[in-house]
C-alpha cells in the first residue's frame, strides 16, 4: 500500500477512455462499480467536451455480486451495440471488475456481436494511466489496422504520415496537432491518419496506406509505432517538436523519412528573437525546476537551457516507464535526476532547490503557490485553465513562441527585478510584497525564510569581550545584511559564508565576512 | 415508541418509475469532500485503488490548495497476491500518516469498492489500531460505490460516529448532518430564540466535541439522506421529529416548527420567532418567483436532495415537475415532503441514464438538474443545465439562504438570457 495525496496518473481505464474519447465510432464497455462515471467530468468539464465519453459502464452494486454480474455485463454490452451502433468496441475491467474476474473480454467474444471487439488487459494494481492509452491505441491499431494496405506508389504525390500520440484530455494535443499539420503542410508532406485523437475504426484499418509516422507523443503513441514499423516497415521519428531547436531537427527528420530536400532555412517564428532582446537579459541564469511527464520534461529542460539561458536545477518525471529518457537529461544538466510519482518528495525536492521558477504540472502548480515561486504548466495533468480557448500549442514553431510567452510571464520583469534588489527594504517594494503583476497574490517570501535575529541586549554589549552573534556566529549587523539576499540564494549564501567562516577559523561572522566569503566564492 | 409518522394522505400510492443499468452518479467517498473540511481535526484515509484516489482529486482536490485531510491508501498488486500482509501494510500507512499530521484526533479508515471485494476488515483494522496513538480515535465506514450512493457517504461516515456519542439522558435537541458553519450559526441562534437551551449537531465541528445521546435527545435530520444515522440514533434512546427539510420559507419553518411542538414553545412565540426570518426569506424568494415561475424542471438522481428540493421549487416558486428522480427513496424520512408534492408528479429512483436522458430530450424542460459528466452534453444539446452538486456544496438551508437556492436555479436562465453569443 501506498500513502497517497494527489496522484499524477489514473488508473489505466481511464487511459483507455482518454483513446476512447478522442475517436469517433467506437464504443467503449467497462465492467465497474457506481461511481466510476466519475471519470466522465474528466472530459465534460476539464475539457469542456459537449458529448459525453463513448463510454457504458455497467454499474454492478454489492448485492449483484453473489449473482451474475457476467449477465449485467453482457446486457450493457448489447444495449450499447443497439444504442450506439459503432465501428468497433473496446471492452474491459475497472479496478473492483478486476478482482471479480468475470473476463469482459471473453464475454463478449462470445456474444457475436456484429462489430470487431477489441479486448483489454488492463492490469489497475500495478500500471498506470499513461500505460493504460498505450496499451489501449497498440491494441486498436493491430487489430483494427489493415494489413494489406499499402502506400500508392509515390508517381509525383505528396508524401503522407500518420500523427501518432494525441488522445482526449491531453496537454495541449488539439493545438498540437493543428499546428504540426500545418508544418508538414508547408513542407510538402499530408497527414493520413491522426490518431487515436481525430480518427474512427475505419481510418485506423487504413494506416498502412502511409509512408511513415510521426510520433507526437511517445507515452501513448510508442508500442503502436513499433508494431507498426514491424508490420508495415513503416519509419517512425524521434524528435518531439517542442521547442526551436527540437522543431528544426523535427523538420530535418521528418523530411529524411519523407525524401524531400528540408528547406534550408525555416521560419523559426518569433521566439529566438524575443530571446536575443536585450530585454531578456535578465532570464539569464534563472533557477528552474523542472517535472512532467518525461516527453515534456525533457523538452522543456533543452529549452530552458538552450533557448532561454536558464539555469536547470531539477529534473524529474512521474512515469517511470520513461524513466531513462530523464536519466540521460539530467547528466546532460548535471542534476540529481528524480524519478518518482509521490507529489510530497517533489514538493520537498523543489523546496530544495532554491529555484526561482517551477516548470510542472498541475500538482506543482499547487506546490509553487504554497511556497509562493511563479510557475508554468507545461505537462499533464492537467486542469480546467490549461484547455484555453485560444490556439496555444506546445509544439512546433508556434509553439515555442506560446512557451516563451508561458513561462516569461510569472517571472518578475526585468527592471522590476533591478529594484527589489537595489531597494529591499522598501516595505511595499519587497520579495516579501511580491511582484507587482502578481496582485499581490503571488510570490512572496516563502514560510522558511530565517527570521532576524533578536536585537542583542543593549546593557550586555559593553562588558562583553566579542560582539554579540546568534547560534551560527553571526552579528546582528551580518544577519540584517543577510536578509537583503534574494530569499532564493539566501540559504546559499549563509552556507558558503559560514564554510568560509570555519575555513578560516573565524568564530564571529560579520558584514565583513559575508562580503569577504562573497568574493571568495565568486566565479 | 420511535415509529416514523407517516401523514395522513400516505404517499405509498405516488407512482415511482424504479430504473436499473448506468448510474451517472458519485460513490459514497465523496462525501469526503465535504466532511473533511467540516470537521477539523478529522482525517480521511480511503482504503483504495487509485481509481479512488483519482476520483478524490477530480470531484473537488483540484480546487483545494491547502493540504487536505484525506488521502488514500493505494491498494497494490502485492497486497493482492498476499506478497504483503494488508493488515501490516495498512499499519505502516496510517503510522506514516499520524506522524505526519500530529494535530489529527479522529482518523477514519474508509472502505472502497475494491477493499470491500477484498474482504478487508476495516473495523478489525480500526479496533486494531485504537489505542496505539493516544489521543486519536480510529473509526471506519464504507464509502464504496457498491453500497454507497453519493450523500449515503455522509450517512455512513456519522453512523459510525454514534456508537462513540456517550450516554447522556439531559433533554437535547441535535441538529443531524453537515452542514455549512454558517448555516448551523443561524439554526442555533433562531433555536435559542425559541427558548430551547440544549443544541447539539452532529458532526461537530471537532471530533472532542462529540455530543451524548440518550432518552432525553430529540433530533431534526437536516438533510434526506441520513437513513442509517437516524436508526443508529433511534436504538440510542434518540428521537426523530419527522419534519419537512428545511428549504425555503416553508420547509424551514416546518422544520423549525417539528422542534417547537416537541419543546413545549408557545405557538405565539414561536411566529414572533421565525416572523423575520420567514418574511426575509419570501422577500428573496419574489425576487426569483418571476425568473422561475412556470418553469419546467427536471431532477436527474444525485444526492437525494431531490424531493424535498422539487417541493420548494413547485410550491415556493411556482415551478413545474417533469420527474423528479432520485437514487434512494426514504418514505419515511421524506413524507412531509412527499405529501406537499402537486398531485402526480413522476416520481423515479434508481436509473437507467441512456433512457433517462431520451425523457429528458423529449420533455425539452427548461432546466435540468444532473451531474458535471452530463451538464455540457445537454448544454450543447440546447437544454439549461444546473449542476446538482452545487446544491450539495453551497449554503442553502434556512431562511437566510431561501433566496440563494432560489437563485442557483434561476441563474443559468439567466445567463441564457443575457447571452448573445
Amino acid at each position: 500500500m501506498q500513502l497517497t495525496v494527489w496522484t499524477y496518473e489514473g488508473p489505466p481505464h481511464v487511459g483507455a477512455m482518454r483513446v476512447a474519447t478522442g475517436m469517433t465510432g467506437l464504443h467503449y464497455v467497462l465492467h465497474a462499480p457506481q461511481g466510476d462515471t466519475y471519470a466522465d467530468l474528466l472530459f465534460t468539464m476539464i475539457e469542456r467536451r459537449g458529448e459525453r465519453p463513448p463510454v457504458t459502464y455497467t454499474t454492478f452494486q454489492a448485492r449483484d455480486l453473489g449473482t451474475d454480474t457476467a449477465e449485467l455485463f453482457q446486457k450493457a454490452a448489447r444495449d450499447a451495440y443497439d444504442r450506439f451502433a459503432p465501428q468497433a468496441m473496446i471492452v474491459g475491467a475497472s479496478c473492483t471488475a478486476e478482482l471479480i474476474q468475470d473476463d469482459p473480454a471473453g464475454l463478449a467474444l462470445t456474444m457475436g456481436l456484429p462489430c470487431p471487439i477489441i479486448a483489454l488487459d488492463l492490469p489497475s494494481y500495478s500500471h498506470k494511466e499513461n500505460w493504460g492509452a498505450a496499451e489501449t491505441f497498440y491494441q486498436i491499431v493491430r487489430q483494427l489496422a489493415d494489413k494489406d494496405r499499402k502506400p500508392a506508389a509515390r508517381d509525383g504525390r505528396r508524401p503522407r504520415a500518420n500523427l501518432l500520440g494525441p488522445t482526449a484530455l491531453g496537454f495541449r494535443h488539439r493545438d498540437d496537432v493543428a499546428e504540426i499539420t500545418r508544418l508538414l503542410g508547408n513542407l510538402g508532406i499530408d497527414v493520413h491518419v491522426a490518431a487515436p485523437m481525430g480518427s474512427t475504426p475505419a481510418a485506423i484499418a487504413t494506416m498502412g496506406e502511409a509512408d511513415f509516422n510521426i510520433v507526437l507523443y511517445p507515452e501513448i503513441a510508442h508500442e503502436a509505432a513499433r508494431w507498426l514499423e514491424k508490420t508495415f516497415g513503416q519509419k517512425y521519428t524521434r524528435t518531439v517538436p517542442i521547442g526551436v531547436g527540437a522543431t528544426r531537427e523535427f523538420i530535418a527528420e521528418v523530411c529524411g523519412l519523407a525524401g524531400i530536400e528540408a528547406p534550408a532555412d525555416p521560419d523559426a517564428g518569433r521566439m529566438p528573437w524575443w530571446s536575443r532582446s536585450v530585454d531578456s537579459t535578465y532570464l539569464t541564469g534563472k533557477r528552474v525546476f523542472i517535472f512532467g511527464d518525461a516527453t515534456h520534461a525533457v523538452a522543456a529542460a533543452r529549452i530552458a537551457r538552450d533557448e532561454l539561458g536558464f539555469e536547470v536545477v531539477g529534473l524529474g518525471c512521474y512515469n517511470r516507464e520513461f524513466a531513462r529518457d530523464i536519466r540521460a537529461a539530467a547528466k546532460l544538466y548535471g542534476v540529481e535526476p528524480l524519478i518518482t510519482d509521490d507529489y510530497l518528495v517533489v514538493e520537498e525536492a523543489i523546496a530544495a532547490s532554491a529555484c526561482e521558477l517551477v516548470l510542472g504540472t498541475q500538482m506543482e502548480r499547487h506546490i509553487a503557490k504554497r511556497l509562493r515561486l511563479p510557475c508554468a504548466v507545461i505537462s499533464a495533468p492537467v486542469h480546467v485553465q490549461d484547455f484555453p480557448a485560444r490556439h496555444s500549442p506546445q509544439m512546433g514553431f508556434e509553439g515555442a513562441n506560446v512557451i516563451f510567452d508561458t513561462w516569461v510571464h510569472p517571472l518578475v520583469m526585468g527592471l522590476e527585478e533591478h529594484l527589489l534588489t537595489m531597494f529591499r527594504d522598501d516595505f511595499e517594494f519587497s520579495d516579501a510584497a511580491g511582484a507587482s503583476h502578481l496582485g499581490g497574490h503571488g510570490a512572496a517570501a516563502p514560510a522558511a525564510v530565517e527570521h532576524e535575529p533578536a536585537p542583542a541586549p543593549h546593557a550586555d554589549v559593553a562588558v562583553l569581550e566579542r560582539p554579540q552573534t546568534d547560534a551560527d556566529g553571526w552579528t546582528a549587523e551580518g544577519a540584517r545584511e543577510l536578509q537583503k539576499i534574494p530569499f532564493f540564494v539566501r540559504g546559499k549564501a549563509k552556507r558558503n559564508t559560514e564554510r568560509y567562516a570555519a575555513e578560516k577559523g573565524l568564530a564571529v561572522i560579520s558584514v565583513e565576512t559575508l562580503y569577504e566569503a562573497k568574493a571568495h566564492y565568486a566565479r | 415508541m420511535t415509529a416514523v409518522l407517516a401523514p395522513a394522505h400516505a404517499p405509498e400510492s405516488l407512482p415511482v418509475l424504479r430504473e436499473r443499468g448506468q448510474r451517472e452518479v458519485f460513490c459514497g467517498l465523496t462525501g469526503i469532500i465535504w466532511l473533511h473540511r467540516k470537521v477539523q481535526d478529522a482525517f480521511f484515509l480511503v482504503v483504495g485503488s487509485r481509481t479512488c484516489a483519482h476520483l478524490l482529486q477530480s470531484a473537488a482536490g483540484v480546487m483545494v490548495f491547502a493540504e487536505p485531510r484525506f488521502g488514500t491508501a493505494i491498494i497494490e498488486e502485492r497486497d493482492l497476491a498476499g506478497l504483503a500482509d494488508a493488515n501490516e501494510e495498512l499499519d505502516k500507512v496510517v503510522r506514516q500518516l499520524l506522524a505526519r499530521r500530529p494535530e489529527i484526533k479522529l482518523l477514519f479508515l474508509v472502505g472502497s469498492c475494491p477493499s470491500e471485494v477484498i474482504k478487508l476488515d476495516l473495523s478489525r483494522a480500526a479496533q486494531r489500531l485504537n489505542g496505539s496513538y493516544p489521543g486519536v480515535k480510529i473509526l471506519n465506514y464504507s464509502g464504496s460505490g457498491i453500497e454507497t450512493t453519493f450523500t449515503q457517504g455522509e450517512d455512513a461516515c456519522l453512523a459510525a460516529l454514534v456508537p462513540e456519542m456517550r450516554e447522556d439522558p439531559v433533554d437535547q435537541l441535535l441538529i443531524v448532518g453537515a452542514l455549512p458553519d454558517v448555516v448551523e450559526d443561524q439554526f442555533r441562534r433562531l433555536f435559542a430564540d425559541l427558548g430551547i437551551t440544549r443544541v447539539e449537531t452532529l458532526p461537530p465541528r471537532r471530533a472532542k466535541d462529540l455530543p451524548g445521546v440518550g432518552p432525553g435527545t430529540r433530533f431534526l435530520l437536516a438533510q434526506p439522506f441520513l437513513g442509517d444515522t437516524a436508526r443508529m440514533l433511534e436504538t440510542r434512546g434518540a428521537r426523530h421529529l419527522p419534519a419537512m427539510f428545511p428549504f425555503g420559507a416553508e420547509g424551514t419553518t416546518a422544520w423549525l416548527h417539528a422542534a417547537a411542538t416537541e419543546f413545549g414553545i408557545d405557538e405565539m412565540h414561536f411566529r414572533s420567532v421565525v416572523a423575520p426570518g420567514r418574511e426575509r426569506a419570501k422577500r428573496a424568494l419574489a425576487h426569483h418567483a418571476a425568473r422561475l415561475n412556470g418553469k419546467s424542471i427536471f431532477f436527474m438522481p444525485d444526492s437525494q436532495l431531490e424531493v424535498p428540493l422539487a417541493r420548494f421549487l413547485a410550491n415556493e416558486l411556482g415551478m413545474t415537475l417533469v420527474e423528479v428522480g432520485t437514487p434512494y427513496l426514504h418514505r419515511g424520512h421524506l413524507a412531509d415532503d412527499l405529501a406537499a408534492l402537486p398531485a402526480g408528479v413522476q416520481i423515479s429512483e434508481g436509473q437507467d441514464v441512456d433512457k433517462q436522458l431520451d425523457r429528458v430530450r423529449a420533455a425539452k424542460p427548461d432546466l435540468t438538474v444532473c451531474g458535471l459528466g452530463l451538464a455540457n452534453p445537454l448544454e450543447r444539446e440546447g437544454l439549461s443545465t444546473k449542476w446538482a452538486i452545487e446544491l450539495v456544496f453551497s449554503p442553502v438551508h434556512g431562511f437566510e439562504q431561501a433566496g440563494d437556492l432560489a437563485e442557483l436555479f434561476a441563474r443559468p436562465l439567466v445567463r441564457r438570457d443575457r447571452l448573445t453569443v
